[in-house]
């Protein structure tokens, strides 16, 4: 990694947020196995430069649409630890009240906007949002995370047109880590090199290393300067990949281990924790020191969720409409 | 209290260019809704009022212009997005099932989706088997959304405001056979509930369920039926979801015969949901077996005698009607 810091306490920032990620969704994994969280989990372990140093430069008040794995956006966006962990529970406690589980972590107080299971459903919604900004002239931004998979799907392009169209603040951030669950990229894409995509609507894109923090904070501060200029929306592509499974069900038939060895070789965190070395910090014992940090914000996150209460069953068709209509 | 010759059609738009006058957050986007004025006209003249910010032409991209609205309703916006008729919905299902229908509920109850989308629905114009079809039950099926199906000017004229009154996503279903359809309406006519039936025609001997164009059928067939000496009651259902079970209940509970028109198809159709409420709430009320007239289970085809065919008609309310309170003859 080629370093390039303006200051190692901003690097310790980015890592100290990495390592949050990594060791909660490892939490999140060993939880799953003694069933304490159930249903569908979709961790993004070896992505988590993509949240950090994207979503990390969005303003308080901008706005995030998500997939399904999005623990770490959840948790870069700053819904507290405990309560995406007592979502992941399904307890009352949860950003969701328990309703949507790992798939939906919702917070309006962070303009949290999901957590969604519908790949590439999250596109359109984020248009909207981008749309009501411009009506409304709130000079902000929408940035909706999508997986190289949904530049498959009809939302992908109906949107890309609509908002270059429109000209709408949106931020389309990709985190393309080769698999559409387990379908190669060859497999899904005629042309490789997806952010070639948005040229065909005449959006502004980019494409970097996902792997690199610094790299993905440098090409989203451009893409976020370039969106809040007002001169329409922006694809920034970031390649990266998922160490672990598609989800907790995920036998790997489709890649080689071999692979997997490859790229966690590029482990962000490691890069990032030698990057800080070459400059004079101790990165490994950065590194100890922040795990140990994060592991006792988990902890006392466990201890919410353990803590938290289950729904009662009466409240079951609570909002399913507004409860004042 | 003045009254005055309007259209369907111009019902609705009156209703709209109300609600865009009177608050700055009601947008109105769809497929040409704009330059060209509505594919049913509905919309005529309100670019040139509005402008292209709010009288907003779309793509035709369903799923990203419903979802938009989904997206500008969360981020403070109140608008109406058209859909030129409901088969065309199905683009865009995804957005209305999975996520207007969905969030409020997924997210606990942090976020609402006040979301007003209009579509035609329904046969009867030879427009053949996907531009016919009667969704309207599917999407009463869906827990989250409200469904709306105005047949008169006053529900075509009040409910708009209702709908952008609503914290949740409304549906609404104009059937294409009303646009044109002509009548007085209160210079005054404003607002009216987005809830409950209504009984359109009073009746002793039987209860016909109704709603969009079969209220019309329906209240013809009525007319024929008194000359024959059958009182019959005609009830607008006005909104399909949520059902209004008690009108319905308190009318059979009165009539002891009832008759169920929709035009959408029989099986697993909203007459089958309402028939089965009535069974559940008034079985010993009834004197004959609860009895249905629905589209005939095929795409609605093109030739006018096989359309007419297909979809519920005046004669065949008739038929039934005669069966329900005779007896087979």
């Amino acid at each position: 990694m080629k370093l390039e810091l303006q200051n190692a306490d901003h690097g310790i920032d980015l890592l100290r947020q990495m390592i949050l990620i990594r060791r909660f969704e490892e939490k999140c994994v060993e939880l799953y196995a003694g069933q304490k969280i159930r249903g569908f989990l979709h961790v993004c372990i070896g992505e988590e430069a993509v949240a950090v140093g994207a979503l990390g430069l969005l303003a308080a008040d901008e706005a995030v649409v998500s997939t399904y794995r999005e623990h770490g956006h959840a948790l870069v966006r700053g819904i507290a630890p405990g309560a995406i962990m007592a979502e992941l529970y399904g307890k009352r406690e949860g950003c969701a009240g328990g309703r949507g589980g790992s798939m939906h972590l919702f917070d309006a107080a962070t303009r949290f906007y999901g957590g969604n299971a519908i790949v590439g459903g999250g596109l359109p919604l984020a248009l909207g949002l981008a749309l009501a900004d411009k009506m409304r002239g709130n000079a902000r931004v929408t940035c909706c995370v999508i997986g190289e998979g949904a530049m498959a799907e009809g939302e992908f392009h109906e949107t890309m047109n609509l908002a270059a169209l429109w000209r709408l603040p949106l931020l389309v951030l990709c985190e393309n880590n080769l698999y559409a669950m387990g379908t190669a990229l060859a497999h899904e894409h005629a042309v490789d090199g997806v952010s070639r995509k948005a040229d065909a609507y005449g959006i502004a894109s980019d494409s970097v290393d996902g792997m690199d923090v610094l790299a993905v904070e440098g090409a989203a501060r451009g893409a976020l300067e370039r969106v809040r200029s007002g001169t329409g929306p922006f694809l920034l592509e970031c390649r990266t990949y998922r160490f672990r499974g598609h989800s907790m069900f995920d036998a790997e038939l489709y890649r080689p281990k071999s692979e997997v060895e490859e790229w966690k070789a590029r482990d962000p965190i490691s890069q990032l924790a030698a990057g800080l070395e070459s400059i004079g910090r101790s990165g490994e014992k950065l590194r100890a020191e922040l795990e140990l940090a994060a592991d006792e914000v988990i902890g006392a996150a466990v201890e919410f969720a353990e803590a938290g209460q289950w729904e009662p069953v009466a409240d079951l068709t609570r909002f399913v409409t507004s409860e004042t209509s | 209290m003045n009254a005055r010759k309007v259209t369907y059609r111009e019902a609705l738009r009156e209703a709209m260019v109300e609600a865009l006058r009177g608050d700055p957050r009601v947008f109105l986007m769809g497929e040409d809704v704009g330059a060209y004025g509505g594919c049913f006209a509905v919309s005529r003249g309100m670019l040139e009022e509005f402008g292209p910010e709010r009288v907003r032409d779309t793509p035709l991209s369903e799923s990203a212009f419903v979802g938009a609205g989904i997206g500008a309703a969360l981020g403070g916006m109140r608008p109406i997005v058209e859909v030129m008729t409901c088969n065309f919905s199905l683009l865009a299902a995804d957005q209305i099932v999975n996520t207007a229908a969905t969030l409020l509920h997924m997210s606990g109850g942090q976020f609402s989706v006040p979301l007003v989308i209009r579509m035609a629905t329904g046969g009867g114009k030879q427009l053949a088997a996907q531009h016919s079809h009667s969704l309207e039950g599917w999407y009463a099926h869906v827990p989250g959304i409200r469904v709306l199906v105005p047949a008169t000017l006053q529900d075509a004229r009040g409910m708009m405001a209702g709908a952008l009154e609503c914290p949740d996503p409304v549906l609404i279903f104009e059937h294409q056979t009303l646009y044109n359809r002509e009548g007085e309406l209160a210079e005054d006519a404003g607002a009216v509930a987005i809830h409950g039936a209504k009984i359109q025609r009073p009746g002793r001997d039987l209860t016909i369920v109704a709603y969009g164009a079969g209220l019309w059928k329906s209240l013809a067939a009525a007319e024929a039926l008194a000359a024959e000496g059958i009182d019959a009651e005609v009830i607008d259902l006005r909104v399909l979801r949520p059902l209004d079970d008690a009108t319905i209940v308190e009318s059979v509970a009165r009539t002891h015969r009832v008759l169920i028109v929709d035009e959408g198809w029989r099986s697993g159709g909203i007459a089958a949901e309402i028939g089965m409420r009535i069974m559940e709430q008034a079985f010993y009320q009834l004197d004959r077996p609860v009895a249905r007239l629905c589209g005939v289970e095929v795409p609605i085809p093109y030739a006018p005698q096989l359309e007419h065919a297909a979809l519920p008609q005046v004669e065949g309310i008739l038929e039934i009607a005669r069966e329900l309170i005779h007896g087979h003859e």
